[in-house]
């Protein structure tokens, strides 16, 4: 695409041809997991991706859609606990599992109309709330074990080893999914109106942006997400409890893996997970430190390093793994994008004085 | 008459319930901060009562001023190292260091006290009530709660109406840039009013603790339960706070009656038919700006 | 001798340099008038003066000492007081109010709420009124009154007259007059009104981009010299900077 000052706008350039498709030859190879290691190891390695999932869908909802959520455990529980729900009226595990993807999206969709018309920290609590609800009403209901949780014993057919690289692959297959449909979303018109919805909510709505809808999209997209996630958090460890499963350390683990990793940046969040799950194998997942670590780096990251540590690498070397973004090319160098231009006073040196006016 | 008990229950809990959320909404009044570690805080203010109280071997009441004092000193320092910092970095900033505080302070708790629950002796205050009839008794400890509650929220009107430092903190909500133009000091005013929010939720968690048991863990809980009664209180001073409490504290209160599992359900059923009612104009009362 | 001294100020905001290299100094008690097109980096100047902006580089002194990092509320202590553009009175708080929370802030002087409502009898019914309720006329004398109640030995005034009939502009310098021919006081007044500008100063400043381009006595200045310094038609030969 070429501009009227000779500038190109470039998305796919050759490079950016060639690292996606190395990528996608590694995904593929990822895929070929099972067949390599012994089942302890596939099943650690499906927590990597449930890990990517639910950092990928923070990212996209705080990030692009600039909902910062503390109640995105209510889908990861519904997705986990619709599972079990399905496979107790007779479906089959991995079946039960997509459906339950479904009926996160139907729950997320019917929750969107309650809490998206509030902003900020009003919405962050009361998606709290949310969740909060939904581990009540699962905690009462006997039929699913109560507050003392239940066992998935759908998959207990495949055998171990089989049931372990089959949920390997149903989590590699959601968590790829979820990261392609982000991807063509956020290069789609769709994605410049996040953005710009993210950084001046009413500047969009009057350039016409749906701003409502638009957040309605994000919101059960995520959520969906969420909710893959936790159908495939149930396979992996095969028991469920209202209290893990709809936990706000969710929450923590997500917030930790997208400011780490580098807030709003399409990669950041997989890089977290990266370093979330080294950390989980090195000290062990749960563990009071684990948490204080965690929470610290939260709050150092988000004081200090804002954009997080693949948002301050691609910032210092101008570099990106994937074409979400342009490059802008040719004589001129890159405009300045600083928001910080509006200023009230220092408008266009155009009006004359009243009194050379009259 | 079980009913009239109930609610009777629910008005002095949305005492407590009003204490605990007063805080919250003068932070959001006055910095536009949800401190999503308001209900860790509360806890946190327990055990140092809890420390102080049974270190000294006095009562749990001669140990909470010091304390107020020494958590309100804390969280005049938030405020300057944490949250100031946090205020300039854009509006979702605030939100993600209060979680990630109140992550750190949760497993704070739970590596110097485990996770057993503990609770603040209030001598014969716990256990004596006013009776009233055979079927009616009212706790006096409640009573108690209750009013220092209404004591505090009105003396926190008081304080924000009469005040020099609380019109100046009432100015700085309004425009922070033009306080410091006419001379206040508003990262100042920002500290003073997260150390009163702090102080005041350090007396919300010590009733709490006298009230019931508390735990490492009991945080989140409370902080919910204070965002529900602002939310349902709505627009207005800080006594629709204790409106929202007193709504919330009877809607748990009756629910459970109907089945002591579904208490804090139905409060936020309650609070989730607000929000649906409101149909989004929600947005939680600025008290201190008007 | 000059009570504020600005040398070589550089202010940003973002990528754009709003006040570049500005120098300029003001005696004690004379009236200096602030004048330029919109965008010319006069509200900037005057904001740092006053220290809601942190210069790039260059220097603020006054009364002698350096005052370049001091923040605002710091700077009301000493004297300075700025009456910014568009008032922005605290909507929520009373008339009252609003003078009271600037009381005790500054210097000790005769400025109290009972003499704002002296000097801007217009104020006096409406002391409980909300600043939010007040006509554009009356939200200014309060702003004024604000900014007074600091005993300022410097007061910046930052297009007063902006958005106001021309009756209430005429009541206003009225007061204001009063205030400047004391003598006690130095101003800065930015106003667009050139011929007004030109009657209340003693000596007249006037920016371009950012840049001090004309400076000299009032009386000494033609209003074309002035009007093509502020078209930056031709460079005056008095070029400041």
């Amino acid at each position: 695409m070429t501009t009227a000052a000779g500038l190109r706008v470039e998305r796919w350039t050759r490079n950016s041809v060639i690292r996606s498709s190395l990528i996608g030859l590694a995904v593929l190879g990822l895929f070929a997991a099972p067949t390599v290691f012994e089942p302890a190891i596939t099943q650690k390695l499906t927590g990597l991706w449930i890990l990517v999932l639910m950092a990928a869908m923070w990212n996209a909802l705080a990030g692009y859609g600039g909902l910062v959520s503390v109640g995105q455990q209510a889908f990861i529980g519904i997705g986990a606990y619709s599972t079990i729900y399905l496979t107790h009226a007779g479906v089959e595990g991995y079946t039960a599992m997509a459906l339950a993807v479904g009926i996160t999206a139907i729950l997320a969709f019917l929750t969107s109309f309650v809490v998206l018309r509030l902003r900020g920290g009003e919405f962050a609590i009361a998606m709290w709330v949310v969740a909060e609800v939904f581990r009540q009403f699962v905690s009462f209901d006997s039929s699913v074990g109560g507050g003392t949780g239940i066992s998935l014993t759908a998959l207990g057919v495949y055998g171990p080893d089989y049931g372990r690289a089959f949920t390997y692959w149903w989590a590699l297959t959601a968590a790829t999914a979820a990261l392609l449909i982000l991807f063509f979303l956020l290069r789609s018109r769709f994605g410049a109106a996040l953005q710009a919805i993210r950084d001046d909510e009413s500047a969009a709505a009057s350039l016409g942006v749906r701003v409502r809808s638009s957040k309605r999209i994000v919101f059960v997209l995520t959520s969906t997400g969420c909710g893959a996630a936790g159908a495939a958090i149930l396979a992996n460890t095969l028991f469920v409890q209202p209290n893990s499963i709809f936990s706000v350390q969710w929450t923590a683990m997500m917030i930790f893996m997208v400011l780490v990793g580098g807030l709003g940046t399409f990669e950041g969040p997989i890089l977290g997970a990266l370093i979330l799950f080294l950390l989980q194998n090195q000290f062990g997942n749960g563990g009071v430190w684990y948490f204080i670590g965690l929470g610290a780096s939260a709050v150092l990251f988000a004081l200090f390093m804002p954009r997080g540590i693949w948002g301050t690498i691609t910032e210092r070397f101008d570099l990106r793994l994937t074409p979400i973004g342009y490059w802008v090319r040719g004589p001129a160098p890159p405009t300045a994008r600083d928001p910080g231009l509006a200023q009230s006073d220092e408008g266009p040196p155009t009006d004359p004085p009243s009194e050379v006016a009259q | 008459m079980i009913w009239v008990n109930a609610v009777m229950a629910g008005i002095l809990l949305g005492g407590l319930y009003a204490l605990f959320a007063c805080g919250l909404s003068l932070m959001y009044g006055v910095m536009g901060i949800i401190n999503l570690a308001h209900g860790d805080l509360a806890v946190l203010g327990a055990y140092l009562v809890f420390v102080i109280s049974s270190s000294l071997g006095v009562s749990p009441f001669l140990a909470l001023p010091v304390a107020v004092v020494l958590m309100g000193g804390l969280g005049y320092l938030m405020q300057r190292a944490l949250l100031e910092r946090s205020l300039r970095a854009g509006p979702l900033v605030p939100l993600l260091t209060t979680f990630g505080l109140a992550i750190v302070i949760q497993n704070g708790l739970l590596q110097l006290f485990t996770s057993d629950s503990r609770s603040l002796d209030a001598g014969a205050l716990t256990v004596a009530s006013l009776h009233v009839n055979d079927q009616l008794t009212i706790p006096l400890l409640g009573v108690v709660i209750f009013l220092v509650a209404l004591g505090l929220l009105g003396g926190l009107q008081l304080f924000l109406n009469r005040t020099a430092i609380g019109r100046a903190m009432r100015a700085t909500a309004q425009d922070p840039d033009t306080a410091e133009l006419i001379g206040i000091n508003a990262k100042h005013m920002y500290g003073l009013a997260t150390a009163i929010a702090v102080g005041t939720v350090t007396i919300a968690g010590t009733f709490f603790g006298m009230r019931s048991s508390f735990a490492p863990l009991s945080g989140p809980s409370q902080l919910i339960f204070a965002f529900e009664a602002v939310v349902i209180g709505g627009i207005g001073s800080l006594w629709g706070t204790l409106v929202g409490g007193i709504v919330l504290g009877v809607a748990q209160t009756i629910g459970a009656q109907i089945n002591p599992q579904s208490s804090i359900l139905c409060g936020n059923l309650v609070f989730l038919a607000v929000l649906i009612i409101r149909n989004g104009r929600v947005f939680v009362s600025r008290a201190v700006s008007s | 001798m000059s009570l504020l001294e600005i040398e070589t100020l550089e202010v940003r905001h973002g990528a754009l340099t709003a006040v570049r290299g500005v120098s300029l100094s003001v005696d004690e008690g004379s009236v200096l008038a602030l004048v330029g097109a919109n965008g010319a980096g006069k509200t900037t100047l005057l904001r740092a003066v006053a220290g809601a902006h942190r210069p790039q580089s260059g220097r603020v002194r006054f009364d002698g000492a350096d005052v370049t990092g001091l923040p605002a509320h710091r700077r009301v202590k000493l004297g300075i007081a700025l009456v910014p553009e568009g008032r922005r009175l605290f909507p929520g708080l009373t008339v009252e109010e609003n003078l009271q929370a600037a009381a005790g802030k500054g210097r000790s002087g005769p400025w109290t709420v009972a003499a704002v409502l002296e000097a801007f009898p217009i104020l006096q019914p409406l002391v409980r009124r909300r600043a939010s309720s007040l006509s554009g006329g009356e939200q200014q004398a309060t702003a004024i009154g604000r900014a007074l109640m600091a005993n300022p030995r410097l007061l910046l005034l930052d297009e007063v007259s902006l958005g106001l009939a021309p009756q209430a502009v005429d009541a206003m310098y009225r007061s204001l007059d009063a205030l400047m021919a004391s003598g006690n006081s130095t101003v800065i007044l930015v106003e667009q009104d050139l011929r007004r500008a030109m009657a209340v100063s003693g000596r007249i400043a006037c920016m371009l981009e950012g840049r001090l381009i004309l400076e000299g006595a009032s009386n000494a200045l033609s209003r074309d010299e002035i009007t093509n310094a502020y078209f930056g038609l031709r460079r005056a030969p008095e070029v400041a900077s």
